[in-house]
């Protein structure tokens, strides 16, 4: 809201993408979530995963 | 300027300009080159690591070495007492991690597969053989299982690469390669 | 409020931004402690390399591996993480003309950190925990060492969220326009990536903090080492953000260059924070257990995009450079730009040479060695240590050397002093570390161990030995650590001196070119489009890069290929 409030003359509104690349908050949820489920806890359980030797 | 904020309070509809665009397709596609040539390898390739592993107890590791040194002991090396072990073609080799050595000596054959075992008996330790230069990390508790196939003759050290304590630098081993009979 | 608020602000001269006092106050602590660490972390690689030197031999076995201990600790860790907090203050209050969030916590996070950092060193010299940088389990140290790292990484995460409260400040006080600069964009990067590494750190390092008082009982190494490499790899990606946000910071404040397209350098850093942490894996390449696909994919940053991201920043940065100095009006042939570029002036000479040596150094060589195949002719060699020089030392540490010297002038207040030592200042510095990682590398590729004390193995019981040409390299990379060293000095020397007796600058600028903080009228208007650019250097510099990176590449496969078989 502010940020078309601000510039009155630009009434483009501010692309999806922008928006995202805008927002710390929404990259830092993604930035910590996705290495978190695809290295951490796919890494844990590959090794959660190995069988007991007979 | 980078230091300040954008010109453009739209910057995301500016045009990109072609040479940057080239450029950016030229690095993707080089991108997906590399992640091909690793699954390529997969399939095509000699070298892949092995992802065979198991659970095993330190102790339950030792003793299947010292079975196997025991069964299969052909020699001394030298005057070390450190047994010099023959494994049949194509069966289990197990060798042996611990502070501060990489035990038993092993003896091989040219072109013969073995299965090779790889487990520690206390901290972790790196399998280097030189000067082959095949460098394996070594896990107390995980018993890691790698079809090998000697392709030369000679005697091949091993070094243990990854520090492991005050005697790291004294951790040595060796693999003999001889030619098929 | 407000007035009160206002007499914390002073306006710099230089660049027209408002400074708030209290953020400039911690940026020159956290400086300044950043730059001690690097003298003492310095002081002990020294003694490594001389020690790893053959003819030298320098420390026995039990001083050498304490010193790569605290060698690790102390500039991977701590020399980084301090002027890494300068950075986020300064890329958010200052860019922002904002007022810092918080001063209370960032000083709260200070000493935390300090306090965290000087508890490790303590306890890594009493020399019960010589354990290496990354302390595998089950070896174990003494319990401060890991509580220390816990308490440093406790402060680093305060700070880090006194930087997002303060960009939470600067929006809802309306200090800027738009979207936050580009730098700042690389700052959040950084912050996003420190977030992941700090949790990782807290996730693995909690427990075996436990585990050395005796309140667990195990630790699974191979899940310590993918928890605890979430941290230690992360924590270079931090470096890696926030030294390409320094590039930029300084064609800027140099050079007064634009990026060329705001979209493409955001794209870049956006890859950067979905898929730069994943190649932690990179050191779990030759590891029991991990299936090939989680290791094809997360070694590969999911395919290569953050790799991509560097590939782009390394177009644009010297594109922007280019451009700025074209504009200027030196478009003579394909170079005359980086010919008649300020060589003299130790900010940009020093980000140029750390974008280079990055890019064909460390960039390179992380990704062969980072290729799961290939990873077993390297891992733990010496190659690793020398691909990392070239990432960390000759990238981030070179980096920001540079940008201090932007930073006297600016947040000190104070004129350069010893200006031909701070010109020579880079040059020393970069050959050395080129020296340094290079032989590294070579030495790594003849089969050398990396941490290890004795490549004769004379007192092995079974003799081994490496070739001939390994000792050399090893001497060679001894020189060159001395050559590095002295440009270390040079640095400490320049940067004490100025802050203690160089000129005081009051309110006037700085006597160095001033920075281009008005817009041109001749500017790229709307820049990187129109076609009116042409940025013939940069592109010959890129395709040279693009060459040597797939020549090599190729070259190790069939290095791998003569390799026994294996599967």
């Amino acid at each position: 809201m502010t940020d078309t409030a601000r510039s009155a003359g630009a009434a483009e509104p501010i692309p999806f993408m922008q928006r995202i690349l805008d927002n710390p908050f929404i990259l830092l949820f993604l930035g910590v979530s996705i290495p978190a489920v695809l290295y951490l806890m796919w890494g844990v359980m590959e090794v959660a995963s190995i069988p007991v030797a007979q | 300027m980078a230091v300040t904020p954008p010109t453009n309070r739209v910057w995301w509809n500016e045009p990109v300009e072609k040479m940057e665009l080239v450029w950016v397709v030229i690095a993707f596609l080089w991108g997906l080159v590399m992640f091909a040539t690793m699954i390529v390898w997969h399939i095509v390739g000699q070298q892949n690591l092995s992802t065979e592993t198991y659970r095993i107890k330190p102790e339950a590791y030792v003793a299947k070495v010292e079975a196997m040194a025991e069964k299969f002991k052909v020699r001394e090396e030298g005057s070390t007492g450190i047994p010099v072990v023959k494994p049949s073609a194509g069966s289990d080799v197990y060798l042996l991690g611990r502070l501060w050595d990489w035990w038993p000596i092993l003896e091989l054959e040219k072109g013969q597969s073995y299965r090779l075992h790889l487990s520690s008996a206390d901290w972790q330790h790196g399998f280097s053989l030189q000067p082959v230069n095949l460098n394996i990390q070594v896990h107390p508790g995980y018993d890691h299982i790698i079809t090998l196939t000697p392709t030369e003759t000679g005697a091949f050290g091993i070094v243990c690469n990854e520090f492991c304590g005050i005697g790291h630098h004294q951790m040595t081993g060796k693999i003999y390669v001889v030619e098929r009979r | 409020m407000s007035a009160s608020a206002n007499a914390e602000f002073r306006t710099c001269p230089e660049t027209g931004l408002k400074v708030h006092l209290p953020a400039e106050k911690l940026i020159k602590v956290n400086a300044v402690t950043a730059v001690i660490f690097l003298a003492v972390g310095g002081l002990f690689g020294l003694l490594v390399a001389l020690t790893r030197w053959p003819a030298v031999h320098l420390l026995p076995a039990d001083l050498f591996y304490l010193a790569l201990t605290a060698h690790g600790a102390n500039v991977l860790l701590f020399w980084i993480i301090f002027f890494e907090m300068a950075v986020l203050y300064f890329a958010s209050a200052l860019l922002l003309n904002s007022r810092l969030a918080t001063p209370a916590w960032g000083w709260v996070g200070y000493w935390l950190m300090l306090v965290g950092a000087v508890l490790a060193n303590i306890a890594v010299l009493q020399g019960d925990s010589t354990v290496m940088f990354t302390s595998y389990v089950p070896m174990k140290a003494a319990p401060h060492f890991y509580l220390g790292l816990i308490v440093f990484a406790v402060g680093a995460l305060i700070g880090v969220f006194v930087f997002f409260a303060t960009l939470v400040v600067a929006k809802d006080e309306n200090t800027y326009e738009g979207s936050v600069p580009l730098v700042t964009f690389g700052a959040i990067t950084a912050a996003v990536i420190a977030v992941f590494t700090i949790v990782s750190g807290a996730i693995i390092l909690i427990p075996t903090f436990l585990w050395s008082i005796g309140l667990i009982g195990y630790i699974d190494p191979l899940v310590y080492k993918v928890v605890w490499w979430g941290m230690g790899h992360s924590s270079q990606q931090i470096n890696v953000s926030a030294h390409v946000a320094v590039w930029y910071a300084i064609a800027a404040l140099v050079l007064g260059a634009k990026p060329l397209s705001e979209k493409v350098s955001r794209v870049a850093f956006l890859f950067y924070i979905l898929f730069l942490q994943l190649a932690s894996a990179h050191h779990l390449l030759a590891e029991p257990g991990m299936s090939e696909g989680w290791k094809v994919f997360n070694t590969s940053y999911a395919m290569y995009l953050a790799v991509l991201g560097s590939m782009i920043h390394g177009l644009t940065v010297p594109g922007s450079i280019e451009a700025a100095q074209r504009e200027k009006g030196y478009t003579h042939g394909a170079f005359e730009w980086l010919r008649k570029a300020p060589w003299g002036n130790p900010a940009f000479a020093g980000m140029f040479l750390s974008l280079v040596m990055f890019g064909f150094l460390g960039g390179i060589s992380g990704v062969v060695m980072g290729t799961e195949q290939l990873n077993l002719l390297m891992h733990n060699t010496l190659y690793v240590p020398g691909h990392f020089h070239g990432t960390v030392v000759a990238g981030t540490t070179l980096a920001f050397m540079a940008v201090t010297y932007l930073l006297v002038p600016l947040i000190f207040r104070r004129g350069l002093v010893l200006n031909k030592m701070a010109q020579w200042q880079p040059y020393l510095f970069a050959i050395g570390v080129t020296g340094i990682s290079l032989f590294m590398m070579g030495a790594g590729t003849l089969g050398v161990a990396r941490r290890h004390w004795d490549m004769t193995f004379s007192d092995a019981v079974v003799s081994v030995s490496y070739p001939a040409g390994a000792f050399l390299m090893m001497g060679l990379n001894g020189v060159f650590a001395v050559l590095a060293t002295l440009g270390g000095i040079f640095y400490i020397v320049v940067v004490v001196a100025s802050i203690l007796y160089g000129p005081k600058l009051g309110d006037k600028a700085a006597p160095k070119p001033a920075p281009a903080a008005a817009p041109r009228p001749a500017a790229i208007a709307s820049y990187g489009s129109a076609g009116t650019l042409k940025l013939p250097g940069t592109a010959i510099l890129v395709t040279v890069f693009f060459v040597a990176f797939v020549l090599y590449y190729y070259v190790n496969w069939k290095y791998l290929a003569a390799l026994w078989p294996m599967r």
